[in-house]
């Protein structure tokens, strides 16, 4: 039945609708009420003028009758056949979707709103792959996504395509596509559930080192409770209040941090650092010196304390691959959360040359600080392995002019502004260089 | 007599929804839904072809198809790989480990059987 042929039933559909009765919409539009009854039972094909006066005492759109009021339903099930045939193949009866619609609109109005779903959900699902390999929980959430949506395609294809489908058929694929949707729903639901959860604004996915930083920024960076004697007794019960360590790798990271504070403590307790800052100033080399500790250990409780102890002071802690461990930004400047950091930041010069500290003034952007470094070893070296060298950048103050040249860093390449950089990676986002 | 193909996939509407688009296609299609003993089932079937979904319980897709390429018997059965991700990395994974084809979910049900007649030619 091809879809033209429909427009008597639904003139009919309207004329009873309105309660006139066939001799009156004749009469009134002109025609005779025997034409009338062959059109409206899809025996006269009509257009042009009739239609126009009768839907004219009808007092709808002429495209109501000759389109249907299912109009947006047949289209959307067009476009989900359209969809649907991208791999060549028997396309679904594309000219029959009024048909469709028309017989079953319950099923019509779910396939469309499957297909509908589907398509968001694939945009969503594109959007996300790069997610995919960050998070487990969140690539499993899109697998059953994935895998519903893929059996929903299938089977609403079927019941598109196949031809005199039994009966049977016809409910047993009904049925697992009623199924599926649900299961889609509550997929989608949960999916958009655990993205509004997300740690901030930016519905960014939170990595271990991102809690760890949460964590230690909510304390920042200074822990009272594990000053003084039997502080490793009470790391455990810091990390159990801890409500932004969430995962088993976030506590297992924050526990290495905070054994290593606890050594830095009982080393260089908070009233020794306190004096060595009265007589030294914020001076790490003179406080190290002072009191027989390593530049390392001063670089840490310094950045790790109250604030009217040592003033504002940023830290970051690398490993030899140059992965970020640790990171307190401080006075502006600036440290990226995820990706690598700038190149010439002195902090990996270390890496070449441990033994050499380096006093330097850095400049990113329009902030000044003065940057110190110096390394230590997470584990000393062996005949079968090198020294794993763990270089500090402690940042404090910048002195001004007096304390020399200014070196131009920035914070990773993918917002740095600098032009024509030799250390550059990647092109900036910010140059709208793509 | 249809040519034989073993699905093994754990979703069970996708199963079914691949079986009767295949059986129609004319092919005599058997099903297995887990990891553990599927090359057995392979084994015990002796295919013309199997489709094969990356993430099974028990077993990854990727270690079955090992199996039945390092198996004498099965080591020229064509495989069709299905994943959930398209990402490179899987297709490179598939076809380090002797994919005959790869496909990502989710797919026309017009493109499965282009690449099931594809893989085996009458």
């Amino acid at each position: 039945m091809a879809e033209s042929s429909m427009i008597g039933s639904r003139i009919r559909e309207r004329r009873v609708m309105s309660g006139l009765k066939q001799s009156d919409l004749a009469r009134r539009a002109g025609i005779s009420p025997s034409y009338l009854n062959l059109i409206e039972h899809n025996r006269r094909r009509i257009g042009g003028k009739t239609l126009i006066r009768l839907a004219e005492v009808l007092d709808v759109a002429p495209a109501l009758l000759s389109e249907g009021a299912e109009a947006t339903l047949v289209s959307a099930l067009r476009e989900a056949a359209a969809r649907t045939e991208t791999g060549g193949g028997p396309g679904a009866e594309a000219d029959r979707a009024e048909e469709f619609a028309g017989r079953f609109p319950g099923w019509a109005r779910l396939l469309a709103e499957l297909s509908h779903q589907r398509e968001e959900l694939e945009g969503t699902v594109k959007a996300l792959t790069d997610r995919l390999t960050h998070d487990p929980q969140l690539a499993a959430s899109l697998h059953e996504v994935i895998s519903t949506v893929t059996a929903i395609r299938s089977t609403a294809s079927i019941l598109a395509d196949t031809k005199s489908l039994e009966p049977e058929w016809q409910s047993r694929f009904h049925r697992n596509l009623n199924e599926d949707s649900q299961r889609l729903a509550e997929g989608a639901e949960a999916l958009m559930h655990y993205l509004e959860a997300a740690p901030d604004a930016q519905a960014d996915i939170k990595s271990p080192q991102d809690e760890l930083h949460a964590f230690l920024e909510e304390n920042a960076f200074h822990f009272p409770a594990l000053e003084g004697a039997g502080g490793a007794a009470r790391i455990g019960a810091v990390i159990e209040r801890a409500p932004k360590l969430e995962t088993r790798t976030a506590r297992h990271l924050a526990r290495t941090v905070l054994e290593q504070y606890v050594r830095d403590a009982r080393q260089l307790p908070i009233e020794a650092l306190e004096e060595a800052v009265a007589e030294h100033g914020a001076e790490p080399d003179a406080i190290a010196a002072a009191t027989g500790l390593d530049m390392p250990t001063v670089f840490r409780r310094m950045a790790m304390t109250a604030e009217r102890v040592s003033g504002p002071v940023g830290l970051v802690i690398c490993d030899g691959t140059g992965a970020l461990l640790l990171r307190k930004p401080a006075l502006g400047f600036a440290m990226p959360r995820a990706a690598a950091a700038c190149a010439l930041w002195p902090l990996f010069q270390l890496l070449a040359q441990p033994g050499a500290p380096l006093r330097l003034r850095l400049r990113q952007g329009e902030t000044r600080v003065l940057a110190l470094t110096a390394t230590d070893s997470a584990a000393p070296a062996m005949f079968d392995r090198p020294a794993l060298l763990r270089p500090h950048m402690l940042l404090l103050p910048d002195p001004g002019e007096a304390a020399g040249f200014v070196r131009e860093v920035g914070v990773t390449c993918q917002v740095c502004p600098i032009e024509g950089c030799a250390a550059r990676r990647e092109p900036s986002l910010l140059e709208g260089g793509f | 007599m249809g040519k034989k193909v073993v699905l093994i996939e754990d979703e069970r509407n996708i199963i079914e929804a691949i079986s009767f688009i295949l059986t129609r296609d004319g092919w005599e299609v058997k099903t297995h839904s887990n990891g553990h003993d599927a090359v057995e089932a392979v084994r015990e079937r002796r295919p013309d072809l199997v489709i094969l979904d990356v993430m099974l319980p028990g077993k990854s897709g990727f270690d079955i198809l090992q199996e039945i390429r390092d198996d004498d018997e099965l080591s020229d059965t064509p495989v069709l790989m299905l994943t959930a991700r398209g990402q490179e990395k899987d297709r490179e994974m598939a076809e380090r480990a002797g994919a005959s084809r790869f496909m990502t979910k989710p797919f026309a049900n017009a493109e499965v059987l282009e690449a099931v007649r594809d893989l085996v030619r009458p």
